[in-house]
């Protein structure tokens, strides 16, 4: 971990194809996110396969100490991309996952190992993806309006994926990106976390959520689903205690965003 | 008959964790201070390239350390022999504290004068001192406040952190005779410098710890700010210097780079104000300078995170409190709520060796896996990956475990959720069809979404699922 790893990542140039791995959120509660991420993808010309076979790349039990089953899971995965082209994933935690942690989890079998070592080297996360290899450039058609960008730590730290997703949305001439106090501070979700400790996690995502309001952002942008159910949970539950209606502090995932702003569909 | 007290490490700790959430006074006394840490070790580390580099020195360095370990521990004990220090070996906190008691009665001493040492805590020197009825006192002015208030340190390089001016101030009025109350700073360090340095004079042994312990030289290094240290080794006739064993650095060449490391890690300082680097007792002619010092080696389940390659980094430590400074659950919870001598990231790895596993092993889930730690470790220490170890280990069947103390984490119910979810998800038939109700509504989701929705709105499931919307796009 650290973000020297993610610096010197090298990058291939323009492919013609690649896969799309929606993640377990996106499939299953956020659809229009992964969708978006194909629109994307389509509109620069790029054929984007979805190898049917996907569930979750294996996170949540990794995490939480249960690597057989985190394994099993895995194993799925790793026979899903038979063709050399690059893997996309919009999500930086399962990203990185697959990028740094599936030859952790295989490395007492070779060949496993060399099997999750390959896939890994062409795994992206989509925001890196879009600046460093498709060098995205699309004029802004939304109308002007102020985001906070949430980064998971995954994102940021294993991924240094943070710089790519800030990139994309400085090229938004109409978006004014405004930055929350401690905006390197974990969310508090960690996936099971959430559910072991909820009091701590709720004290770490209730400042978070302090401090994305206090910049007074009208949505907050993240290209992880897992962060952003997180905050935007909390937000909509404090709105609907005060009976505020509709949420003050609405998320959107990152492709959804860049995507409508880019083809002129009002958020 | 006799009576079986239920021991259960995740309750005793969710509780505690539970109460420092809602003590708003002490979350923003840790707010503030951790703030204050991270804004003043980013002030030193301006220059990303060059802390790149020196954390690559700094780890290099440590593992040089552990992977010669057993050579550079004879080695230190042959060169501070020959100057004169004598070596003792303590495998377990007790016999530390047996060695220490011996050297302490064969001298008569009455009371002990203590420099900042965590493994003096670690080993509960006070309490088995007291126990001998000898007096060992702080002097380090943060312990100095913690013992005043019958507490325990809170952090590993400010052990007061806790607490605020005012309630020093009340503190210092209460305790100290003749002390009216102050918030004022400067007279509160000025009344507890008084204090202390009239304790000095009176001491007959003195204790301290040990940063670096240098091989080829046989020099113990003490790293600190307030003179207090260098009061503790030098006044007092006998000086009993207390480390864990992986603190030996080869060469005395390896201390510059880790000194730096260390300070600027710790406290965003670029040198701290005394540096001591003691290397005999008081010579024929000299007139000042302790008669005897002693260097107590303790191992207290260190050889045990030593043996497993994995663990083994886990001894790489340089005791910065870095980790903890930026580390989002203490932040929110504190140093005394995870109940360890050692809080925070470093807390939660280190202390299953000392400790066990089953008494500690709530640390290694409380933690997001943000990274944080990892990120700021100056000397590169895998943090996330070890807890996840430790989460492994904590939840393998006996057969498995290859830690001592260990299982006490496995849940009948979680191992069968776990077992489900994989197996839901290896499958995709079956992720197929549990998806498809999933997202019409019905609740199979292996995790339970009480916890969650106490503070959030509940997860929907959307409607069509994004591999029914691309089919049908595509058809
Ligand atoms: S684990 Fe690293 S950051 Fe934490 S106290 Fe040790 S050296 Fe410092």
């Amino acid at each position: 971990m650290g973000q020297e790893s993610a610096r010197d990542r090298a990058y291939p140039p323009k492919p013609g194809d690649v896969y799309l791995y929606s993640t377990c959120l996106i499939d299953q509660f956020s659809p229009e996110a992964g969708l978006d991420t194909l629109n994307l993808l389509e509109r620069e010309g790029i054929r984007v396969h979805f190898p049917d076979g996907q569930t979750c790349c294996g996170q949540p039990a990794y995490n939480s100490g249960y690597p057989d089953e985190a394994r099993a899971v895995a194993l799925q995965q790793l026979s899903l991309f038979s063709q050399p082209w690059p893997v996309i994933v919009p999500s930086g935690s399962c990203a990185a996952m697959m990028h740094h942690h599936y030859p952790k989890l295989f490395a007492s079998d070779q060949a496993l190992l060399a099997r999750a070592t390959e896939l890994a080297a062409r795994v992206f996360e989509l925001t890196e993806f879009l600046v460093h290899v498709i060098n995205f450039k699309q004029p802004d058609r939304g109308s002007a309006c102020t985001v906070a960008l949430h980064t998971s730590c995954h994102a940021r730290r294993e991924m240094g994926s943070h710089e790519t997703s800030a990139a994309l949305l400085s090229t938004l001439d109409n978006v004014d990106v405004v930055v929350q106090d401690r905006i390197e501070e974990c969310c508090g979700f960690g996936g099971t976390f959430a559910i072991r400790y909820p009091e701590i996690s709720e004290a770490i995502v209730s400042d978070k959520v302090a401090s994305l309001r206090a910049t007074g952002a009208e949505r907050v942008v993240s290209a992880d689903c897992g962060c952003l159910f997180n905050i935007t949970g909390r937000a909509a539950k404090q709105d609907e205690l005060a009976g505020i209606a509709p949420p003050t502090l609405p998320g959107e995932h990152i492709a959804s965003f860049l995507w409508k702003r880019t083809s002129g569909i009002p958020s | 008959m006799s009576q079986i007290i239920h021991f259960d490490p995740d309750q005793d700790f969710k509780a505690r964790s539970r109460t420092a959430v809602n003590d708003p006074a002490q979350r923003a006394n840790f707010r503030g201070a951790m703030d204050f840490l991270q804004a003043k070790r980013r002030g030193q580390f301006g220059d990303q390239d060059e802390l790149a580099g020196l954390r690559a020195i700094g780890a290099a360095i440590r593992q040089n350390s552990l992977a010669k370990l057993p050579e550079l521990l004879e080695l230190l004990e042959k060169n501070l022999t020959a100057n004169g220090i004598q070596v003792h070996w303590a495998e377990t906190a007790a016999d530390a504290n047996a060695i220490a008691l011996g050297i302490a009665r064969r001298v008569g001493a009455r009371n002990i004068a203590k420099g900042k040492s965590m493994v003096s805590e670690e080993i509960g020197f006070n309490h088995a001192m007291a126990d001998a009825g000898i007096d060992a006192f702080e002097t380090d002015m943060g312990e100095y406040i913690v013992e005043l208030a019958g507490e325990k340190p809170s952090h590993i390089i400010m052990p007061a952190i806790h607490k605020t001016k005012q309630q020093i101030a009340a503190l210092f009025a209460e305790k100290i005779p003749g002390v009216a109350y102050t918030e004022d700073v400067d007279a509160l360090i000025r009344i507890g410098r008084q204090v202390l340095r009239g304790k000095f004079a009176g001491a007959d042994v003195g204790l301290s710890g040990v940063n670096f312990a240098v091989a080829e030289t046989g020099t113990l290094c003490l790293v600190e700010n307030e003179g207090n240290g260098r009061m503790c080794t030098t006044v007092p006739d006998v000086h009993i210097a207390v480390t864990g064993i992986e603190k030996v650095v080869e060469k005395l060449e390896h201390v510059p780079p880790l000194y730096s490391l260390l300070t600027r890690s710790a406290t965003g300082q670029s040198i701290t104000t005394y540096f001591n680097m003691i290397s005999r007792p008081r010579q024929e002619g000299e007139k000042d300078g302790p008669r005897e010092v002693h260097l107590i080696l303790i191992d207290n389940g260190r050889s045990q995170a030593h043996a497993d390659e994995q663990l083994r980094a886990t001894l790489q430590c340089i005791r910065c409190g870095a980790c903890m400074n930026h580390c989002p659950v203490y932040a929110r919870i504190g140093g005394h709520a995870y109940g360890t001598t050692y809080p925070g990231p470093i807390g939660a790895i280190v202390s299953p060796h000392m400790l066990g596993l089953n008494a500690t092993y709530p640390l290694a889930f409380a933690s997001t896996l943000c990274g944080a730690c990892v990120e700021v470790c100056p000397v590169k220490i895998p943090i996330t990956d070890i807890l996840i170890r430790l989460r492994n280990e904590a939840q393998a069947g006996e057969e498995q475990a290859s830690l001592r103390g260990s299982g006490a984490g496995r849940s009948a119910l979680a191992t069968a959720i776990w077992k489900g979810w994989s197996l839901i998800y290896s499958r995709l038939g079956i992720y197929r069809l549990t998806s498809w109700f999933i997202s019409r509504g019905h609740k199979l989701s292996p995790v339970s979404q009480g916890a969650w929705t106490k503070c959030r709105t509940a997860l929907k499931p959307a409607p069509k699922r994004l591999r029914d919307l691309i089919r049908e796009r595509r058809s």
